[in-house]
């Protein structure tokens, strides 16, 4: 029964809707294109904040334990005069300030004993003079334990010239930042020279990466940890420990108990890259924001028309109730106008929005700076499509509902009564 | 016997006002009515004292601020709005002065509308019943039309086809013919006593025609809301 009524209703609805056929087609275009280009910017800033955070974290792992603040705590001897016993009081001072870890194989330990972590590789940084045959560059040596590095790295991805396998071999093998090699003149094969500040060695590059982060590949450059302790003059410790997680997005809260746990600083991805979230948020925010204002005027358009059939055909609203439609069946049928409209504009909108991120995808743009890409970079997410169904479905409800509920309202006998001659 | 004398419609103390503050009137004043089954009665007098209201009132499209109801035993005038609403499909047909018919359904889709609603047919017997309807007001031919391809006589026999539609107990009619030609209004009213004749409805009718109104069983005259002897 109920099933039958809603079938009838849906079928008055439909024909209502088609008799103001131009009003609802330009409501249909607004819900189409607001849907459609909220999911496409949605997918187009996800897209670059998910490659940047990938980048980032290819490049810098989810986690660092690097430095640490120690306690100073010096004790006074007191004397107890009626025992005549002394004793001593500890006086905490402050903190001091501790840089690189200095037991890295114990901290390796206890970072390996968190169940998150997927992989830990130390690493010694320190500055260094790269020179090449014409000219110098300040930049910063990374000792790196091959194996374990690219564990907790895309280093192998990040490689543009040369070879990772050559690194492995060779232990004066060395890998420089795309933009500093560029700067030097330097080709694979070419002989460096590294200039600590008591020791130079002499390396041969033996590739080049591209991480697509301006300041790291115009800055670093890797080394093997045996050789860069020689030209740093560092034999125990190591300036931080890169971490991966299977989780990264929990990299806060299991930065913050690796702290307690093993007393070092840890800065999770998030903390170390909030400005750059902050951007990626804000952008996506006000790019919804943007997208939410089309669907609100489309909705605006929907209530207009739905507001103008509810006051031209109030008789036939009348005559309905006359004949045994309740209130509700007319709440039903106007509702019904405005989710007819919500589910051919979202579907339209899906299709639309599918089509344009293929398009946009392809379109060819060169970005370097914070990552490197070629093409626009869309982000592919069904959330995006419920998020965009969503807020149609909240804007497209409530301009049909304020109609709607007029028109349940209709008094049948005072609109009858107004037309009697 | 008895229960053929028994009032379809029994009407007792009905009051009515309508507006607000200083336009407030008295339009209803204590009607007593019985309405009896397969009569048709004329309610006729002049504009403002208050036949319409009282037609919608019976029609349970609105509300008496005073006095009773019944449709045989039960009260009505007091049912809550889901029972008045079901009344109204089941129990009443309404003609008025203009056809009312959705421009955008056929002639047998407007007829159907309120049986697909009482949901006592099923869509192949509404089609049919529909059909037997419009061709006993001389539409079979029709009824694929749509409302507005229709002449304003016929349309308005479509109404009464849906008045029928679903054999209500009780047909009220206001103004029924006020928009048709001499000729087109007697065919509608002689179409519309004898339909109601055959089932044994009762059928009543507000008019200012005193022709048609002569042509019923019983005509009651209003004079400032209330019942005068003519």
């Amino acid at each position: 029964m109920a099933r039958n009524s809603l079938q009838l209703n849906l079928r008055i609805a439909l024909r209502l809707l088609l008799s103001k056929r131009r009003a609802m087609l330009m409501s249909l275009a607004g819900i189409v294109f607001g849907v459609a280009l909220l999911i496409v910017m949605l997918a187009q800033t996800s897209g670059f904040e998910g490659f940047f955070i990938r980048t980032i974290l290819g490049t810098n792992g989810a986690l660092r334990v690097q430095d640490r603040f120690q306690e100073t705590v010096t004790s006074m001897v007191a004397a107890d005069e009626d025992a005549g016993d002394t004793f001593e009081v500890a006086l905490r001072e402050g903190q001091t300030y501790v840089q690189g870890i200095q037991n890295p194989r114990q901290v390796l330990e206890g970072i390996f004993a968190f169940d998150s972590v997927v992989d830990a590789s130390p690493v010694l940084r320190g500055p260094v003079q790269v020179t090449s045959g014409f000219r110098s560059e300040e930049g910063r040596l990374h000792g790196i334990d091959a194996a374990s590095y690219l564990a907790v790295s895309d280093l192998d991805r990040q490689i543009v010239s040369g070879s990772l396998d050559d690194f492995g071999v060779q232990p004066d093998g060395i890998i420089l930042g795309s933009v500093l090699a560029d700067r030097l003149g330097l080709r694979v094969g070419d002989p460096v020279l590294l200039r600590g500040a008591q020791e130079q060695r002499r390396f041969r590059l033996v590739a080049i990466f591209e991480s697509g982060i301006e300041l790291v590949d115009r800055v670093h450059f890797y080394a093997h940890m045996r050789e860069a302790r020689l030209v740093l003059n560092e034999f125990d410790s190591v300036s931080y420990i890169q971490v991966t997680l299977d989780d990264p997005d929990r990299a806060p809260e299991i930065a913050a108990h690796m702290s307690q746990v093993l007393g070092y600083h840890v800065a999770s991805w998030q903390a170390r890259e909030r400005s750059w979230l902050e951007v990626f948020r804000a952008l996506k925010l006000s790019s919804a924001i943007s997208m939410t204002t089309i669907l609100v005027i489309a909705g605006l358009g929907m209530f207009n028309t739905l507001a103008i059939i509810v006051m031209e055909r109030a008789r036939e609203i009348a005559i309905l109730r006359s004949f045994g439609y309740s209130r509700r069946d007319i709440l039903s049928i106007f509702l019904l106008q405005g989710i007819l409209v919500y589910v051919a504009g979202t579907l339209l909108g899906w299709l639309s929005a599918a089509v344009l991120t293929r398009i946009i995808e392809s379109i060819p743009i060169r970005i370097r700076g914070i990552f490197s890409t070629d093409h626009f970079i869309m982000h592919w997410s069904f959330n995006h499509y419920l998020i965009a169904a969503a807020i149609a479905f909240v804007v497209v409800i409530t301009a049909a509902l304020i109609p709607a509920r007029r028109a349940s309202l209709v008094e049948p006998g005072a609109v009858v009564r107004g037309t009697s001659g | 016997m008895e229960a053929a004398r028994q009032p379809v419609v029994r009407v007792r103390g009905l009051h009515r006002w309508l507006g607000e503050g200083e336009t407030r009137v008295h339009v209803l004043r204590g009607l007593d009515i019985d309405l009896e089954a397969a009569r048709t009665i004329a309610v006729v007098g002049p504009s403002g004292c208050g036949k319409s209201t009282l037609l919608y009132l019976l029609g349970l499209l609105d509300l008496p601020d005073d006095g009773s109801i019944h449709f045989g035993e039960r009260r009505v005038d007091n049912a809550n709005e889901e029972t008045r609403t079901r009344l109204r499909g089941a129990e009443i047909g309404f003609v008025f002065q203009f056809h009312f018919l959705l421009a955008e359904f056929t002639a047998a889709e407007n007829v159907m509308l309120p049986m697909l609603k009482l949901g006592r047919r099923s869509p192949g017997e509404a089609r049919a019943a529909a059909e037997d309807l419009l061709d006993s007001v001389g539409l079979r031919g029709k009824a694929d039309r749509r409302g507005n391809q229709l002449s304003g006589g016929e349309q308005q026999r479509v109404a009464v086809a849906r008045a029928l539609a679903n054999d209500p107990r009780l047909i009220l009619a206001d103004e029924p013919t006020g928009n048709l030609d001499r000729g087109n209004s007697e065919a509608l009213f002689g179409l519309l006593r004898e339909l109601a004749r055959e089932k044994g409805q009762t059928t009543l009718v507000v008019t200012h025609n005193p022709e048609l109104a002569a042509r019923c069983d019983q005509t009651l005259s209003m004079l400032d809301g209330r019942f005068v002897e003519d």
